[in-house]
């Protein structure tokens, strides 16, 4: 099953590759990894999406937790949360097929950032089967690059990781 | 009162941290990086400073000195081919759980990232094999950095810490205090286990039919042996431990049933296989002792204590799981069973003793001790008399290894001393130094085999440097044999590689590093020649036995079998 696990570390150097270093040494999965500080500069906050058997899931809950430098981890997947991912992507836009590209934007609720002759710059929030969503509903041959965020997330109502 | 604070450079403070952590011995080898460090060790006599002849010595007799004191081990080496070096010890101690601190000097901070002269990425390289690890920048970090990696090594369960210093921050000043503790919001490790689970945990005790008490080194890392005892002997139950945890029990005590897993007892192996409640304390449920997961303990609830919730239900799912300390949890569970009221069902455990009697009159360590050809096992079991049973042991990794911790019967903790988690060829003369060193007065054994013994060699130079009268018991197989055993088995005696050409003259070659050597070659001849090694009280020995080359180790539990599918010796299979 895919997690959402939310962790509070220590903003130190090194901190982000020992825990990407722990994923790959104990063969666990890493969907996505988001990464920056918090309004505690000291800390920063990490979103990982992994996946795995709710034994796997609950090895990489403690191994995480064990690293000297991650204060806490919570796995929002347990509970209602949020998840937002930012997608910025480039697309040839030429002559009729401007028009057509310019709503299927609108439709999706992303914005046109950036316009030149041939092309549109678009950026889009959401869940990542929105964006997947999205790509798809685009002529494959008009994308010439997609970058995105990977996913932050954040639970609903009171619930909240603080140090 | 506020104290006036010296100045001091980065080195001197180094140096008086480390007096000030009450530090007793480092083992260390310099190198430009650690030329400043070095300087202040020359002036000043507390911290002793032990010279090895190779980085691998210093780390694997930090660990000895550390696994036979309980104190934290220390370790000095300089950057580049110094830090890789010791990555074999660092690794050892990490699998182990031993509280190793190893400093390792940096090359200059404006340097980092040049590939500068003996320059690696000390912390990147370390980090998958420590339980942390710091690069200290600035002089005024480096006290509190070395605070913390002493109390990150010690506290929870315990592990290696690097710490890497690069040079400048040697040389740069700053104003010194040493804090008497730290406290890191990141790392609070727990200490009491849960009362619920506790009390849980004591009913089902009492509830068992066929119980089995299996415990580990984290016994014996959490000094937890008296508190074991107390428990055990309490409930009457049968007790196995693990390779890492003999001694926590005294292996004399009838309720002790010997060592599990792979070359474990018939009836350790057997007991686990039908108890209907396994108690595991600060075992690790390791490959080498559960065997094929699908098949293990089929009839059992666990209860497992353990300080790393990460070792829970990692391996096995447990029933009812306790993190913490394990003195602490042994000792709330002796109250909980206390205040329970209920005792051990009696007649149930009657019945069990005598179905693990019946198992132990197979007696499945049974060997030849008629051979005229030197039997392994019979010089363990001679060393272990002449001793008293009370030496050191190190150990190496191979058959001897086995056949050490089968024979020789620990009944004091951190007094068996091997690498059980990385099976490291080469640790038992480096750790055997160490423990000398913590103990000046007691007899240090290290018993080897060829193979192992050469891999360290050049530390017989440290041993004569200062004065360390360890005796070197090599069961001289000329085989690699662990690697030979397997070949004989499942390679159908296709014996590639395993074979030790070319050996040198022990006996000389002892005596050429400025030592006592004895070949002994005739099974009459042992007992003398162990008397009069351990007479030279003040002198190395090194003792080669010429062994028996197609002895192996039995009983053994093949891979990805059941506990209960163990091999005696060929000529008694069981059914
Ligand atoms: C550094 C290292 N390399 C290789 C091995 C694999 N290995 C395990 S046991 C063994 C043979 C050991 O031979 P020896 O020291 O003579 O002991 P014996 O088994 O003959 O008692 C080998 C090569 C190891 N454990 N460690």
């Amino acid at each position: 099953m895919r997690h959402i696990l939310s962790l509070l570390v220590e903003n130190e150097a090194g901190a982000l590759s020992r825990i990407s270093g722990l994923f790959s040494a104990r063969a666990f999965n890493i969907e996505s990894l988001t990464v920056a500080p918090t309004e505690d500069a000291s800390v920063s906050r990490m979103t990982i999406v992994t996946n795995g058997s709710d034994e796997i899931i609950e090895q990489i809950m403690k191994q995480v937790n064990k690293l000297v430098d991650v204060i806490k981890v919570m796995d929002l997947s347990e509970s209602d949360h949020i998840e937002r991912e930012l997608m910025l992507i480039k697309v040839t836009a030429k002559g009729e097929a401007r028009e057509e590209l310019k709503r299927m934007v609108d439709i999706f609720r992303g914005r046109i950032i950036d316009v030149t002759d041939n092309t549109y710059t678009v950026e889009m929030t959401g869940d990542g089967n929105k964006l997947n969503a999205f790509i798809k509903a685009l002529d494959p041959k008009l994308i010439l690059e997609v970058v995105r965020t990977g996913v932050s997330g954040i639970a609903r109502g009171d619930r909240a990781i603080r140090t | 009162m506020i104290q006036k604070r010296d100045t001091l450079r980065g080195a001197e403070i180094f140096v008086r941290s480390l007096r000030d952590e009450g530090v007793e011995y480092v083992f260390g080898y310099p190198g430009g990086a650690v030329l400043h460090i070095y300087d202040e060790l020359f002036k000043q006599s507390e911290v002793k400073h032990i010279l090895v002849r190779h980085e691998q010595g210093a780390g694997h007799a930090a660990d000895g000195y550390t696994r036979a004191t309980g104190k934290p081990g220390v370790v000095l080496v300089t950057s580049g081919p110094g830090v890789t070096n010791c990555v074999t010890p660092i690794a050892t101690a990490y699998m182990d759980s031993t509280p190793l601190v190893v400093f390792s000097g940096q090359v200059p901070t404006r340097l980092i990232g040049n590939d500068a002269f003996q320059e690696v990425d000390a912390v990147g390289i370390t980090r998958p094999c420590v339980k942390h690890n710091f690069l200290v920048k600035d002089v005024r970090d480096l006290a509190v950095t070395i605070k913390k990696a002493f109390h990150v090594a010690m506290s929870g369960r315990p592990g290696p810490v690097l710490v890497d210093i690069p040079k400048d921050v040697t040389a740069d000043s700053c104003e010194y205090t040493y804090p008497d503790s730290v406290d890191i919001r990141s790392y609070r490790p727990v200490v009491k286990g849960h009362p619920g689970q506790i009390k849980k945990a004591a009913k089902l005790i009492l509830s068992a039919k066929r119980p089995m008490i299996y415990t580990g080194g984290g016994v014996i890392l959490g000094n937890a042996s008296a508190e074991l005892r107390e428990f055990t002997r309490m409930l009457g139950y049968p007790i196995t431990q693990t390779l890492m945890g003999l001694g926590a029990f005294p292996a004399t005590d009838p309720q002790f049933i010997g060592m599990l897993g792979m070359h474990g007892t018939y009836e350790a192996n057997m007991g686990m296989h039908y108890c209907d409640v396994l108690i595991a304390i600060g075992a690790r449920f390791d490959d080498r002792v559960t065997g094929d997961l699908k098949q293990f303990c089929p009839q059992a609830q666990i209860i497992h204590v353990d300080v790393d919730p990460s070792s829970i239900s990692k391996n096995v799912r447990v029933d009812i799981p306790i993190v913490g300390d394990v003195k602490h949890v042994l000792v709330d569970l002796c109250a909980a069973l206390r205040a329970h009221g209920g005792k051990p069902d009696a007649e149930a455990l009657k019945t069990w003793w005598a179905q693990i009697k019946e198992w132990q009159a197979v007696d499945c360590l049974r060997y030849n001790r008629n051979s005229e050809v030197i039997k392994p096992q019979f010089v363990i079991e001679k060393l272990y008399e002449l001793t008293q049973g009370r030496a050191y042991v190190t150990s190496d990794v191979g058959q001897h290894q086995m056949w050490a911790a089968q024979f020789y019967k620990f009944d004091e903790p951190r007094h068996w001393i091997n690498s059980g988690g990385l099976g490291t060829m080469g640790f038992g003369l480096p750790a055997a130094m160490g423990v000398q060193l913590g103990f000046p007065r007691e007899t240090v054994a290290c018993i080897t085999g060829e193979a192992s013994l050469v891999m360290c060699i050049q530390e017989l130079s440290t041993c004569l440097q200062y004065g360390l009268p360890i005796k070197i018991i090599n069961l001289n197989n000329r085989y690699m044999g662990m690697v030979r055993q397997w070949q004989e088995f499942f390679y159908d005696k296709r014996y590639s590689h395993s074979y030790m050409d070319a050996l040198p003259d022990f006996v000389k070659l002892a005596e050429s590093f400025g030592h006592t050597g004895m070949r002994v070659e005739k099974t009459k001849d042992v007992e003398t020649a162990l008397r009069d090694a351990l007479k030279m009280k003040d002198k190395l020995v090194l003792l080669d036995f010429i062994t028996d080359q197609t002895e192996n180790v039995y009983p053994m539990m093949a891979s990805g079998k059941g506990q209960h599918e163990m091999h005696l010796s060929p000529d008694r299979e069981l059914a």
